[in-house]
C-alpha cells in the first residue's frame, strides 16, 4: 500500500481564479474530462451528420442532399454526393468516431473526471501532462477537420489509411493530397495526447491511491479505465511511430510502405523497397487493441453501474477482473485476423485465429456474469440502468458475429463485406456508445449537481435500442448475401436487390439519429433547470458519491476519505439501506 | 419499464432470427469446389452462434422482466452455485466449439491458400490497377512475356508492361478484360497489383484475395458451373473502387478453346 498523504498533501492546488486557468487551460482533472467529452460531443454529432449523408447516397445516389450542394459544391455539385465525396465522409466519419468519440469520450473524458475521485485523490498524478494531453487531442481534431477545407479536399483512404494509396500523395486521387497528410498529422498527435493520458491514468491509479484503497477494492470502472491506458500505453506508442513513417513516405520521399515499379496515374512512382503490409501490421497491431480500448470503458461502466441497479453485488468480481485482464492480454495476439486474406503468410491465419476465438470466452464470462446478476435482481429502471441492459443486448449480437470473421475459412466469404460493418458497429460502435449514454445518466449529477430527465431519457433509449438494431442487423443481412463495403454506389445492375434494404436502413439511420436530438436536449435542459442532485441520488458506493455533486475543487474538501469496503457491497441485509459506502467506517455486514 | 425492455429484447431476437432462418438474404449458390467446405463452416457457426444468441437474449429478457417485479419486500436471490458454474460454462462450451470450428474450418482454409495448386492448372496471370482488372493467358508457348512496369500504357493496351518488340514470349500473351476458364478445370491465377491494393472477390466462388502492390500472390480453384459471375474489389483503392469489377465467364471446354482461338487470332 503506498503512502499516499504526503503526495495528496503536495498536489493540493487551490482554486484558479481567472477563466483562462479555470476552464480553457485548467489542470484540474474534472476540468479536462469535461473538456474531452465537449470535444467528443462536437465529434459525435459531426460523425454522425457524415454517416447520415453516406447512408443518404447509399439509399437514393441520385437524389440531392438539401443544401450541402452549398456547402461543398466540388464534393456535392447540386447536392448530389460524388464517388470521391463519399469516400471522404467515410473516412472522416471512421476516423472521428474510433478517435475522437469512442476513445475519447469513455476512455480520456469520464475516466479524467472520475478515476482520481473513485481512488480518493485530489488530482491525476501529473496534472500538466494532463492538460497538455487535452489540447494536444484538441489541435489533433482541429488538424482532422481542417482536411475538410483544403483545395483538393479530405482523404479518401479509410480510417485504415492503407498504403500504398495513403503513401504517394495525390497520384493516388483526389484527397490523397494535402488532406491525408493532415490525417496523419492529426493520428499522430492524437497518438501523443493519448500516451500522455494514459501515462496519467496508471500513474495516478497505481500511486494516488486514498487510505484503505487497495487494488482489490477499486471499483470496476476504475479498474478497466487502468486496464485501458494500459492498452493504450502500448497501443498509441506503435501507431505514433507508424503515423511518422507514412508522414515522411508523403513528404520527404522516403518508402516504408511503398515497393518498386508501381505506375499510379500513368506516372511510375519514385519509390522502391517498402512494404504495403508493413503498414498493416504496424495499423492493426495498434488497430485491434484500439477496439478494447473503445469497449472496455463500456465493460467497466456496465459492472460499475449495474449493481447499483440491480441493487445485488456484481457475480463474480474478480473473475470480471480477471476478464478483463486476459481480454487485454489477448488483445495483442489478434491483430492478424484483419489481414487473412491481406496477402501474408497463409500459415499464420490459424495463428491468429485461434487466440482471437479464444478472446470470446473472458467476454463471454464477463456478459454471463451481467446476466446472471441480473438474475433475482430488484431493478430500477432508471435511464442509466436501460442504457446498460441494452449494452448486454447489443454486445451480444456484435460479439457473436466476430466468431464467423474469427475463422479465416468463413472470413473469405464475408471479408470485405457489409457484414463486417455491422459486426463492428454493433460491438464496440453501438455498445460503446450504450456505454457511454449509461455513464452520461449515470453520473450526469455528479459533475454538473443536477439531474437529467428520465422521462426523455426513457423514451431515447427505447428509440434508440430500437433504431439500431434496425440500422445493424440487416447489415448482417447484407454481407451474407455478398454486398460489399465501402462502395458509394451499386452501378449498373451491380447488387440491384440489395437497395431496398439500404433504403431501409437509411431510413432507421435518419430516424435514430433524430432520436438523438431528445438526448441533445436533455443534457442541455437539465445543465440548467434540471433538479438539483444530491450527493447520492443512486444509493451507490464508490466514494465519488461521498462527495457533494459536483465536487468541490480538490475532490473531497481537503479531507481524503478513508476507504473500508469494496464497491461491491449492495444487497445488504438487516439495515435500512441495502448498501455500505466505501468511505463508511462501519464494519463489514459479515465480520 | 422492464417488461417493455423484455418484450423488445424478445421481439428483436425473435424476428432476426426468423431472418436468418428463412434465408431471406443469404450467399448465392457455390460453384466451386472448395466452396462446400465453407458452406458447411458458415452454416455451422451460423446454429451455433444462433442458439447462443438466442439463449442470451432470452435469458436477458426474462430476468428483467422477473427483476421488474416491484412487490414490497422482495429479497434479492443470489445466481444458483455462484460464478464458477458460468466460468465453467463458458469455458467448456465455447471452448468445444472454438476447436471444432478450427479443426474443422483450418482444413478447409488450407485446401483453398496452403495446399499447392493442381500441376496440371490452367495458369492464367492477373494484373489489377484503379479501376479495372486484366487477365492474361499464356498463349500457344505457353509461356508468359516478363513484366516491365516503366512500359505499362493503358492507351495502348498494355496493361502488364511487356515488351514484345524484345521478349518472344510476349508476343503470343492473350490480354483480356474478362476472366475466362474452363469449367472443373484447376486454375492458378497469380495476382499482381500495378498502383495500389485491390481486391479479388467472388461471392459465388467464395473466394477473396487482396493484391498487394510488390507481391505476386498465387490463388487457386475449380469452378464446377457454367455462367457469367461477377468480380468485385473489396479493397477500397481510389475514387473508382466502386466501379472496378470484371466478370468471370466459366465456360465449356468447347467453348473455352474456341474463345482462346478468337482471342489468339485478335492479337
Amino acid at each position: 500500500m503506498p503512502d499516499t498523504t504526503a503526495t495528496a498533501s503536495e498536489l493540493r492546488h487551490v482554486a484558479p481564479q481567472s477563466f483562462l486557468r479555470r476552464y480553457v487551460f485548467s489542470l484540474d482533472h474534472k476540468v479536462i474530462g469535461k473538456q474531452y467529452l465537449g470535444l467528443a460531443l462536437v465529434a459525435v454529432c459531426t460523425g454522425m451528420v457524415l454517416s447520415w449523408l453516406m447512408r443518404w447516397h447509399l439509399g437514393w445516389p441520385t437524389a440531392a442532399v438539401p443544401g450541402l450542394g452549398a456547402v461543398s459544391p466540388t464534393g456535392a455539385p447540386g447536392g448530389v454526393i460524388t464517388p470521391e465525396y463519399y469516400l471522404s465522409l467515410m473516412t472522416m466519419h471512421g476516423t472521428i468516431m474510433v478517435f475522437f468519440v469512442l476513445t475519447t469520450a469513455p476512455f480520456a473524458g469520464f475516466g479524467n473526471f472520475l478515476l482520481p475521485i473513485q481512488v480518493g485523490a485530489e488530482d491525476m498524478a501529473f496534472p500538466r501532462f494532463n492538460m497538455m494531453s487535452f489540447w494536444v487531442t484538441f489541435l489533433a481534431f482541429a488538424v482532422l477537420v481542417s482536411a475538410f477545407f483544403v483545395h483538393d479536399g479530405p482523404p479518401i483512404a479509410g480510417w485504415t489509411a492503407y498504403a500504398p494509396l495513403s503513401a504517394v500523395g495525390k497520384d493516388a486521387g483526389p484527397g490523397q493530397a494535402m488532406g491525408q497528410t493532415l490525417w496523419a498529422v492529426s493520428i499522430a498527435l492524437f497518438c501523443v495526447g493519448q500516451l500522455l493520458g494514459a501515462l496519467n491514468f496508471i500513474a495516478t491509479t497505481l500511486d494516488l491511491r486514498t487510505r484503505g484503497m487497495s487494488l482489490a477494492r477499486l471499483p470496476y470502472a476504475t479498474w478497466a479505465w487502468f486496464i485501458t491506458s494500459v492498452i493504450g500505453l502500448i497501443a498509441f506508442s506503435v501507431l505514433l511511430p507508424a503515423c511518422i513513417l507514412l508522414i515522411l513516405d508523403r513528404v520527404a520521399g522516403t518508402s516504408f510502405f511503398v515497393p518498386a515499379g508501381l505506375v499510379i496515374s500513368d506516372r511510375l512512382q519514385p519509390h522502391a523497397g517498402g512494404s504495403p503490409l508493413l503498414w498493416q501490421h504496424l495499423f492493426w497491431f495498434f488497430g485491434h487493441p484500439e477496439v478494447y480500448i473503445a469497449i472496455l470503458p463500456g465493460f467497466g461502466i456496465v459492472s460499475h453501474i449495474l449493481p447499483a441497479v440491480a441493487r445485488k453485488p456484481l457475480l463474480g468480481p474478480r473473475v470480471f477482473i480477471a476478464c478483463l485482464v486476459a481480454i487485454g492480454f489477448l488483445s495483442y495476439m489478434v491483430w492478424g485476423h484483419h489481414m487473412f486474406l491481406s496477402g501474408m503468410n497463409p500459415f499464420s491465419a490459424t495463428l491468429f485465429s485461434v487466440p482471437t476465438l479464444i478472446i470470446t470466452i473472458p467476454a463471454t464470462v464477463a456478459t454471463l456474469l451481467w446476466i446472471g446478476t441480473l438474475y433475482g435482481s430488484k431493478l430500477r429502471f432508471n435511464t442509466a440502468a436501460l442504457f446498460c441492459l441494452g449494452f448486454i443486448s447489443v454486445f451480444v449480437s456484435g460479439g457473436l458475429s466476430g466468431f464467423f470473421l474469427a475463422q479465416p475459412s468463413v472470413d473469405v466469404y464475408l471479408h470485405g463485406t457489409y457484414f463486417v460493418v455491422g459486426h463492428f458497429h454493433f460491438v464496440m460502435g453501438v455498445a460503446a456508445m450504450f456505454g457511454i449514454f449509461a455513464a452520461t445518466y449515470f453520473w450526469f449529477p455528479k459533475m454538473f449537481g443536477r439531474m437529467m430527465n428520465e422521462t426523455l431519457g426513457k423514451w431515447h433509449f427505447i428509440l434508440t435500442f430500437i433504431g439500431v438494431y434496425c440500422v445493424f442487423m440487416p447489415m448482417h443481412y447484407l454481407g451474407l448475401a455478398g454486398n460489399v463495403r465501402r462502395y458509394s454506389a451499386f452501378a449498373d445492375d451491380y447488387m440491384k436487390g440489395s437497395i431496398p434494404l439500404h433504403q431501409f436502413i437509411t431510413v432507421a439511420a435518419l430516424f435514430t439519429g433524430a432520436v438523438q436530438l431528445l438526448f441533445l436536449y436533455n443534457l442541455v435542459r437539465s445543465r440548467f433547470r434540471g433538479p438539483l442532485a444530491p450527493a447520492n441520488p443512486w444509493e451507490a458506493t464508490s466514494l465519488e458519491w461521498s462527495t457533494p455533486s459536483p465536487p468541490p475543487h480538490d475532490n473531497f474538501g481537503g479531507h481524503p476519505p478513508t476507504v473500508h469496503h469494496g464497491p461491491n457491497e449492495y444487497g445488504v441485509a438487516g439495515r435500512s439501506g441495502d448498501y455500505i459506502m466505501q468511505a463508511s467506517p462501519e464494519p463489514d455486514p459479515g465480520a | 419499464m422492464g417488461k417493455l425492455f423484455a418484450v423488445i429484447v424478445v421481439v428483436i431476437a425473435a424476428v432476426s432470427t426468423t431472418i436468418f432462418i428463412l434465408h431471406t438474404w443469404w450467399p448465392p449458390p457455390d460453384i466451386s469446389v472448395h466452396g462446400v467446405g465453407i458452406d458447411h463452416e458458415l452454416a455451422e457457426t451460423m446454429i451455433a452462434t444462433g442458439v447462443l444468441f438466442v439463449a442470451a437474449q432470452l435469458a436477458l429478457a426474462l430476468f428483467v422482466w422477473q427483476g421488474s417485479d416491484a412487490r414490497a419486500g422482495r429479497t434479492i436471490k443470489r445466481f444458483p452455485g455462484g460464478a464458477t458454474p458460468l466460468v465453467a460454462f463458458a469455458v467448456v462450451l465455447v471452448g468445444i466449439e472454438i476447436l471444432s470450428l478450427t479443426f474443422v474450418g483450418s482444413k478447409v482454409w488450407a485446401n483453398i491458400y496452403i495446399a499447392p495448386p493442381d500441376s496440371g492448372a490452367l495458369h492464367i496471370d492477373v494484373q489489377a490497377e484503379q479501376f479495372a482488372y486484366y487477365f492474361r493467358h499464356p498463349g500457344a508457348d505457353a509461356r508468359f512475356g516478363g513484366l516491365h512496369p516503366e512500359l505499362i500504357d493503358d492507351g495502348s493496351g498494355n496493361f502488364f508492361g511487356l515488351d514484345p518488340a524484345n521478349d518472344t514470349t510476349a508476343r503470343d500473351d492473350i490480354v483480356s478484360s474478362s476472366l475466362v476458364i474452363p469449367v472443373n478445370h484447376p486454375i492458378l491465377l497469380t495476382l499482381h497489383a500495378k498502383d495500389v491494393g485491390h481486391s479479388f472477390y467472388v461471392p459465388d466462388l467464395r473466394l477473396q484475395q487482396d493484391f498487394v502492390p510488390g507481391l505476386v500472390i498465387p490463388l487457386h480453384f475449380t469452378a464446377t458451373r457454367t455462367g457469367k459471375y461477377e468480380i468485385v474489389c473489396t479493397q477500397l483503392c481510389g475514387l473508382g473502387h466502386h466501379t472496378m469489377r470484371a466478370f468471370l465467364e466459366v465456360m465449356t471446354p468447347d467453348q473455352y478453346d474456341q474463345w482462346l482461338k478468337t482471342q489468339a487470332a485478335q492479337q
